[in-house]
């Protein structure tokens, strides 16, 4: 029998710790939608994804009822479109295709206008990704993104400068909505086949038709839990944070499996993130000063985070029969208002995030920088990231807004859960050079490390 | 289908009568009841059966949110099954 305290521990979790279930998202195949025409294979994706996601968004709602819990994100992601689109073309009809079906059937995001170039580009691939600019513009609700780099094949140094130009272009072409365009699109090392969290979201080509992968989320539980241990030493955090991480997860896995039940899909993953939102108490950069920092940025923010990181994956990963996606720390700083802060104050710095991370679940997400920053110069930070990742065999990324017209100083504001950012300062020194050198940076050597 | 019903806010004269009788104008039968007060914060949870509810799950949280802001307290009423699956390997 469950006792009192017990119900009203996740009762308190739900309604004031910020505890949600941040996405429910159904992978689905379009291998079957490819036909002779570009329009043709367009009207099949739309029909495809009205068919099957139809009752995601219903169904979404009714388990949220059900369990008391907010939902508050549900997501679409496809099989990468410059494959479905490689010998029709008309990828712009492709993207407008899905942004249809997402307004349609009332989902937030639809993620995969993707490809994966990581070794080297074909030239179906090339064109859909010249397409990425126009496409951010033209469409509400379409992610993109593009794998440069695994540690099997090394880094696609010329992706990677095609890159800069893109997130470039795509910063001028939504100059208006102070380039936004920009945060729809992610450039991965090491991307996975199953990430249900946007902008990144693509379904791979080793996944079952459709496939329900779940999103947990919970900063605000895990720093009120740590609350509660103001003086305990760091074994006692990480134990506080296991046992916060199996409780949350658990959940994603009730959901995960209630959802692909009523919607007769494949149960895919629960993916163990810790993803932050702009309101207050829903901040990982708020855990790290819980654990003992004056205040994000200063040294040890690397060490907390990495214990952060691992406690929420040791904790977790017992409470769900398939953990996959990113799983891990998110430290988006629009998104999270205790990075926010850490910026503002001079506390946070790029280069402290480029170093965080190389032990936290994802990249370099939601900075915005100032507008006159070079292609070559966003080239390079794509590559530094894309070399952690590779190096490190783990997924990295980079998620940079160049807005147009703003300089280091002053503040962007995106809106709703992508929040609001002071523009960080980029170095000015140029990587030109080396960029334009193009070629690919070998697959590392994966013994005698040091 | 069973589920818990948690009623939070401030206490009055009268909350459990409500809550009791809009359970029963939903034939949704109560198992168990404890009540506290915490630390001045009226706390009571229900253990409910809902297999002959005469409306949906959504219908009746939305009636007991509703009943809820009448009396000016909170009330939620989520699957058991949540609770289980936090707190029960």
């Amino acid at each position: 029998m469950l006792n009192k305290n017990e119900i009203l521990e996740t009762v308190d979790m739900i309604s004031e710790r910020h505890l949600d279930v941040r996405t429910i998202t159904m992978g689905l195949s379009l291998l079957d939608c490819i036909q002779g025409s570009a329009k043709a294979t367009a009207n099949k994706v739309y029909e495809k994804i009205v068919r099957e996601a139809g009752d995601l968004v219903a169904t979404g709602e009714k388990i949220s009822a059900m369990y008391g819990i907010p939902i508050v994100n549900k997501r679409v992601s496809v099989t990468p479109i410059s494959l479905i689109g490689a010998s029709c073309g008309g990828y712009l009809e492709l993207a407008l295709a899905l942004d249809r079906a997402a307004h349609e059937i009332g989902i937030d995001f639809i993620g995969g206008y993707t490809a994966l170039v990581q070794k080297g580009a074909t030239p179906y691939e090339k064109a859909m990704i010249d397409t990425i600019a126009e496409a951010l513009t033209l469409t509400k609700k379409v992610c993109s993104s593009v794998n440069i780099a695994s540690t099997r094949a090394g880094i696609n140094m010329d992706a990677v400068k095609k890159m800069g130009e893109i997130v470039k272009q795509t910063a001028y072409q939504t100059r208006e909505n102070d380039s936004i365009g920009c945060a729809k699109l992610v450039v991965f090392a090491n991307a996975v086949e199953d990430n249900p969290f946007m902008a990144g979201a693509f379904h791979g080509l080793g996944e079952a038709d459709k496939v329900i992968n779940v999103g947990v989320s919970g900063p605000g539980v895990v720093k009120t839990a740590l609350e509660t241990i103001p003086h305990g030493d760091l074994t006692e955090v990480c134990e506080t944070i296991k046992k916060t991480a199996f409780k949350v997860t658990r959940v994603g896995q009730l959901v995960a499996k209630t959802a692909s039940e009523m919607l007769q899909a494949n149960f895919g993953i629960v993916d163990l993130s810790l993803a932050p939102t702009p309101e207050v108490g829903d901040s990982v950069a708020h855990i790290l000063e819980e654990i003992g920092l004056e205040q994000v940025g200063c040294p040890g923010t690397t060490a907390c985070l990495a214990l952060l990181n691992d406690a929420v994956k040791k904790g977790g990963i017992m409470a769900s029969s398939h953990v996959g996606g990113l799983s891990g720390a998110f430290i988006p700083v629009s998104e999270d208002i205790g990075m926010i802060h850490g910026v503002a104050s001079g506390s946070l710095k790029l280069e402290k995030l480029e170093a965080m991370t190389a032990v936290c679940s994802v990249g370099l997400d939601m900075i915005a920088i100032p507008g006159d920053t070079t292609a070559e110069t966003i080239s390079a930070i794509i590559a530094d990231e894309a070399a952690i990742g590779v190096v490190n065999n783990k997924t990295t990324a980079v998620r940079v807004i160049p807005v147009y017209g703003k300089s280091t100083g002053d503040t962007v504001e995106f809106g709703g859960l992508l929040g609001n950012a002071p523009i960080m300062d980029v170095s000015k020194v140029s990587p030109l050079k080396f960029i334009s050198r193009g070629g690919r940076i070998a697959a590392p050597l994966h013994s005698n490390k040091n | 289908m069973k589920g818990f019903i948690t009623v939070i806010g401030k206490d009055r004269v009268g909350i459990i009568a409500a809550v009791s009788a809009t359970l029963a104008e939903q034939n949704i039968n109560i198992e168990d009841i404890s009540q506290t007060i915490l630390q001045g914060t009226f706390t009571m949870i229900m253990a409910v059966d809902l297999t002959h509810a005469s409306g949906s799950f959504e219908d009746t949280a939305k009636i007991l949110a509703d009943k809820g802001q009448e009396l000016g307290v909170e009330i939620a009423i989520r699957h058991k099954a949540i609770f289980q699956a936090m707190h029960r390997i």
